[in-house]
């Protein structure tokens, strides 16, 4: 639904968004949304389909099937470009340049462009405006791509792997910038990473895909808090009735022990020890388990994937 | 000022461990009425915390009558100090100890008494 206050709700919005490669699909039957505002991770094995999502946000591919929305508008109106900042992985600078090149690089191309931004978060890195890009460590490199970012007053910032290949030090201090102007610029922040426990305090949603689906879609304390790790002495083979009243994402028995993800339906019967699980238990039991059910909460679903033919003109198949 | 730390391998969520230290903060004396937290901008540079993460905390901090929000200033410690030594009172905590004690007489030692209490725990405070 495209209202006009509804069309600033969502910072990403998917219907049945697919992208194929030849022969190969990377993104199938799609259909997600994450509110304006949110932290969000994407996290996912290699090949699951992340950077895919992120290169049709950012622009950089065209959707196959379906549709994606930023903030209201088609990926396929050139208007929205400048709201959107994208850091691909391996955070692509020219490396004669110095670092006040870089910036000004950014003023001329950029026209909402805000220099005192980008010069205070190079600044706070010490880093000498003269250097070149190229003589710059990993983390003070990754510092300028943030400037570079951040210094176009994005509504919505799409990282791929911002921390990846930092020393412990760099990508402390890049995670703790990153959500610092995210916060203080109101930025809606998308960014996928291998790093779950950093995922887990830094991101207040989540996306989790596997195999070009959704698996899991959501508020992160809503998506755990729906969960719950039971453990028991295993008394039948196979999944204990009382447990199968449940949604069974994932069981296991070892020796007379029988461990269990599920989402309760109601209250849990038996003599079971149950938890709440971390989000590390959470995403490798959906991982492991494909043909588990995907769990979207109310604010990531959209109803009705299909039969948004209306709202889906823009991309021609 | 304070400065959080957040542990994240103590199971514990992240906004709970931040309520705790500016209790412990407070009844250390660290935090004295009047004093500022921290913003969420700030905790997120120094903890990649999320910063909503840390409103949350303070919104707890609010409800318990601990800090008062100042739109568009801050967080700030609040001048009455709220409910002061109010556990150290409850019957509560005569019934557990009486209850502790009944288990060491019957030859429980520690890690039987710590199992017993995160069973229970586990039963009544799920998400925690």
């Amino acid at each position: 639904m495209t209202t006009a206050d509804g069309a600033s709700r969502w910072a990403l919005e998917a219907r049945g968004l697919g992208k194929r490669f030849r022969r190969v699909r990377a993104v199938q039957d799609f259909s997600v949304r994450i509110p304006a505002g949110a932290v969000c991770g994407l996290v996912g094995p290699n090949g699951a389909g992340k950077s895919t999502l992120l290169g049709m946000a950012a622009r950089i591919l065209r959707p196959t099937e379906g549709s994606l929305r930023v903030f209201g508008s088609p990926v396929a109106d050139p208007a929205g470009l400048a709201d959107t900042a994208f850091l691909a992985q391996d955070k692509p600078l020219f490396p004669q340049f110095t670092v006040e090149d870089t910036l000004r690089m950014g003023r001329e191309l950029n026209p909402r462009w805000d220099q005192a931004v980008a010069e205070r978060i190079v600044r706070s890195g010490k880093l000498p405006l003269g250097a070149r890009v190229g003589s710059l460590s990993g983390g003070q490199r990754s510092r300028v791509a943030l400037a570079l970012a951040f210094g176009k007053r994005p509504r919505l910032l799409l990282l791929d792997e911002p921390m990846a290949d930092l020393d412990p030090l760099a990508a402390h201090e890049v995670a703790g910038l990153l959500l610092a102007e995210a916060a203080e610029q109101g930025a809606t922040v998308v960014m996928s990473s291998h790093r779950l426990a950093d995922v887990a305090t830094m991101c207040d949603h989540l996306l989790a895909v596997a195999g070009g689906r959704v698996r899991l879609a959501g508020e992160t304390d809503e998506l755990l808090a729906a969960h719950r790790l039971v453990t028991g002495v295993r008394l039948t083979d196979g999944v204990p009735a009382e447990i199968a009243r449940h949604t069974v994402v994932e069981s296991r028995t070892t020796g007379r022990q029988f461990t269990a993800l599920i989402r309760p339906r109601g209250p849990v019967e038996g003599d079971w020890k149950i938890v709440e699980p971390g989000l590390e238990e959470v995403l490798l039991g959906y991982l492991r388990s494909p043909a588990a059910p995907p769990l979207l909460t109310a604010a990531a679903r959209i109803d009705g994937p299909h039969g948004q033919e209306q709202e889906d003109q823009e991309v021609t198949a | 000022m304070v400065e959080f730390r957040i542990d994240r391998q103590s199971g514990m969520a992240a906004y709970l461990q931040i309520v705790q230290q500016v209790q412990e903060a407070l009844r250390l004396g660290i935090l004295t009425a009047g004093d500022q937290l921290p913003t969420a901008a700030r905790v997120a540079a120094v903890t990649k915390l999320n910063p909503n993460t840390t409103l949350k905390a303070y919104r707890e901090l609010e409800h318990l009558g601990l800090v008062e929000a100042r739109p568009g200033v801050g967080t700030f410690v609040s001048a009455a100090p709220a409910r002061p030594r109010a556990l150290a009172d409850s019957p509560l905590r005569g019934e557990l100890a009486d209850w502790m004690g009944r288990a060491r007489r019957e030859g429980l030692d520690w890690t039987d008494v710590s199992a017993l209490i995160t069973a229970a725990r586990a039963e009544h405070y799920p998400a925690v």
